[in-house]
């Protein structure tokens, strides 16, 4: 039973990637022993034996591909958007004190250069929150949460295998006592 | 003014404050009295709310009647302001929001503290926090003095006092005994009201023009006196070099400052995840744009309806330009509809005032006890617990505010705003960046960098025009002005970039390898965030 409780989260929370945070409430921190649950995009287990410290996993999803790949998509579209808009904004505002002639020149009626600009940087501000918010939904955001998992998985099973450990180390020396008594 | 629309306007504040008294009631009726109910009340409003919080948190008196006010008068130069707060927000979308949401609990120093020694980050990130948050505060305190004594037509010293108390004893209610819930939904009900009452300006000036913007930019040419030059950049700006580099500089500091106001920080952690304060900025960046759109049409509105001489005759710095356009487009100054319309206006900026304040009173209290108060109580001391010493901080730091608004109160104070973003801009950006960003940032890098913005603006402010050496400054008797430009960003804000490349190169320790690790990952994939 609690196995299947077990699954059925597990797929509830990769099944539907839109809502991380109802997720990892919903998920019940969902297990992958054979259940049949996808695999995490990190190869998380490289050394399944080392009992790695919390530190050790960050270490280790940071060097993964899978969030090289996510680091990367984000730098990708920002380095250049920051770079475009703020080189745009200081364009307008240097132009505005130092070259006021040019921006008084009409273009249509008593609209003229500057007019003009400002409305495009309005413009452009809300193409770019457009873009971004589209480029983060469809690039990164299944990827993270994936990788999120993945953190939250090794730190569990890390706690799991301490528990089991010790829950094992129960059993032995309650069948120990046991099988004393039996005797 | 006559009596109608002071009493109006005096019942339409009263209703406000009943309201959002009765919010404060019910929110704190079933608090837990948690940090995180306090601070960030419970983490669980919607994007949608959020980004009408924080609209509502941004747009202080200063964008609605200030930027309208300045377009009023002149001309394009106003734009350029609006233009500035706007374009901030793609810095706070691309750069801020998600990664601060995943490293942080409530405030800037949190960020910064996860991959640094705690104690000395956060005394300077909260140094640097409490210091903007006052210097804005102060700003609203004392524009709400002003403008409420204007809108009601007492100008006496008395009426301005008054307010200042009233305000800020309010808003020491709202924060202390509601938290951020309370705040949260002063906010979110302050802002529906300014886009309701700009809406419908909007439209009046438009129908005014039978949807003609060209006529209407044309009128507003023609009657501001400065004809076409009117339309143009360069009515305030132009002039000497000095002024328009003063320009530039505050130019740099409104699009840097907006990502690290800690008000407009603390909000992102009232969100349950990274996505949704995503989501958040770009409700925000809807809301805030389209309402600097509408003040456009409002500012040159004024300018064709009203007149620029007219709007000067009323309040030589534009704050009156809206009022004054609701009563022109209501009918006059008799007719039933100009009295309500002005008494409306009023009353938002009054709701407006208060919101913005309570939204800053929140923010430096959180950075006094979640910051200051946790790293410099003696260690023997009487432990109290952390949200007790916030309610405490947000009554002494409205008593304070109090007192600098009752001191500044004669005072131009336009410049405390454009100075609260300079300061934000030097000393909590670079930091801020830098631990996001920088794999080899140190703790020391990070000390400086706060200080290093921190000190030079202040001290290139004391040392500006601002201070001293001219008829309108501070202290017009004394003459200790070195610095030229009014705004330190140009200075200030490559100074505490500096300094936190300085700091960290020079550190004898290196970066830790494993919580810079620690930080990447959690900013970018949300793992471990609270």
């Amino acid at each position: 039973m609690e196995k299947h409780d077990g699954r059925d989260a597990g797929q509830a929370r990769t099944g539907d990637p839109r809502d991380p945070w109802y997720d990892a409430l919903a998920s019940g921190w969902g297990e992958l022993d054979g259940t049949g649950a996808p695999a995490p995009v990190v190869p998380p287990r490289a050394a399944p034996e080392r009992s790695a410290s919390a530190a050790d996993i960050y270490l280790e999803v940071q060097r993964s591909a899978a969030f090289q790949e996510v680091r990367g998509r984000y730098r990708r579209f920002v380095v250049p958007g920051v770079a475009v808009f703020f080189t745009w904004y200081v364009a307008y505002v240097v132009a505005a004190t130092t070259a006021p002639g040019l921006m008084a020149r009409p273009v249509a009626g008593s609209v003229n250069v500057a007019m003009l600009a400002g409305l495009g940087q309005f413009l452009s501000t809300f193409l770019l929150t457009w873009a971004y918010a589209r480029h983060a939904r469809l690039r990164r955001d299944r990827a993270a949460l994936d990788l999120r998992w993945a953190v939250f998985e090794q730190k569990r099973e890390q706690d799991q295998k301490r528990i089991q450990e010790q829950r094992e180390h129960d059993q032995r020396s309650e069948q120990e006592l046991a099988r004393g008594s039996e005797r | 003014m006559t009596g109608d629309h002071q009493t109006l306007a005096l019942l339409l504040f009263g209703v406000f404050v009943a309201v959002t008294l009765a919010i404060t009631t019910w929110v704190s009726r079933n608090r837990h009295g948690s940090a995180e109910e306090f601070y960030a009340g419970g983490r669980l409003f919607s994007p949608m709310e959020n980004g009408f919080a924080i609209a509502g948190d941004y747009m202080s008196a200063a964008s609605f009647l200030g930027i309208s006010g300045l377009i009023a008068l002149f001309g394009y130069d106003g734009l350029l302001y609006s233009v500035g707060f706007l374009v901030a927000w793609l810095v706070v979308l691309f750069l801020v929001a998600e990664l601060v949401r995943n490293c942080g609990r409530f405030t800037l120093a949190d960020v910064v503290a996860a991959r640094m020694k705690e104690r000395p980050v956060r005394i300077a990130a909260g140094t640097s926090s409490v210091t903007v948050s006052v210097l804005y505060l102060v700003a609203q305190m004392v524009g709400a003095g002003s403008l409420v004594a204007l809108l009601l037509g007492g100008t006496s010293g008395a009426a301005q006092a008054w307010t200042v108390i009233g305000v800020g004893a309010l808003m020491v209610i709202y924060v202390s005994l509601g938290g951020m819930r309370a705040t949260t939904w002063i906010q979110i009900v302050k802002a529906v009201l300014l886009m309701c009452g700009a809406i419908a300006l909007t439209v009046l000036v438009l129908v005014r023009f039978h949807g003609d913007f060209d006529q209407l930019l044309r009128t507003a040419a023609d009657r501001s006196g400065h004809g076409s030059q009117f339309l143009a950049p360069g009515l305030k700006y132009g002039g000497d070099w000095t002024s328009r580099l003063d320009f530039i500089s505050l130019g740099l500091a409104l699009v840097l400052g907006t990502a690290g106001l800690p008000h407009i920080l603390s909000r992102f952690y009232t969100v349950p995840t990274a996505r949704a304060a995503r989501r958040s900025v770009v409700w925000s960046i809807g809301l805030i744009g389209s309402f600097y759109l509408m003040t456009i049409v409002l500012g040159f509105g004024a300018a064709a309806i009203v007149g620029s001489d007219a709007v000067r005759g009323s309040n030589a710095a534009g704050n009156t330009a809206v009022p004054l356009l609701a009563l022109d487009l209501g009918g006059g100054a008799d007719s039933t509809g100009g009295t309500v319309l002005f008494a409306i206006v009023a009353a938002i900026a009054f709701a407006t005032i208060l919101a913005v304040v309570a939204g800053i009173t929140l923010a430096s209290s959180a950075s006094v006890a979640h910051d200051l108060y946790a790293s410099l109580r003696r260690k023997h001391a009487k432990p109290r617990s952390e949200v007790a010493v916030a309610r405490l901080a947000a009554a002494g730091i409205g008593v304070v505010a109090i007192g600098l608004g009752l001191l500044a109160r004669d005072l131009n104070v336009a410049f405390l705003v454009g100075l609260a973003f300079a300061v934000a801009a030097s000393a909590n950006l670079p930091v801020l960046l830098y631990s996001l960003f920088w794999r080899n940032f140190t703790t020391r890098g990070a000390v400086w960098s706060v200080y290093g913005g921190l000190v030079p603006s202040l001290v290139l402010v004391v040392l500006s025009p601002v201070v001293s050496g001219g008829p309108s400054s501070l202290f017009p008797g004394m003459d200790f002005q070195y610095f030229p430009l009014e705004n330190p960003g140009l200075v200030s804000i490559p100074l505490g970039f500096l300094a936190g490349w300085l700091g960290t190169v020079t550190s004898p320790e290196s970066a830790d390898e494993a919580k810079h690790a620690e930080t990447e990952v959690r900013s970018l994939t949300g793992a471990g965030a609270v």
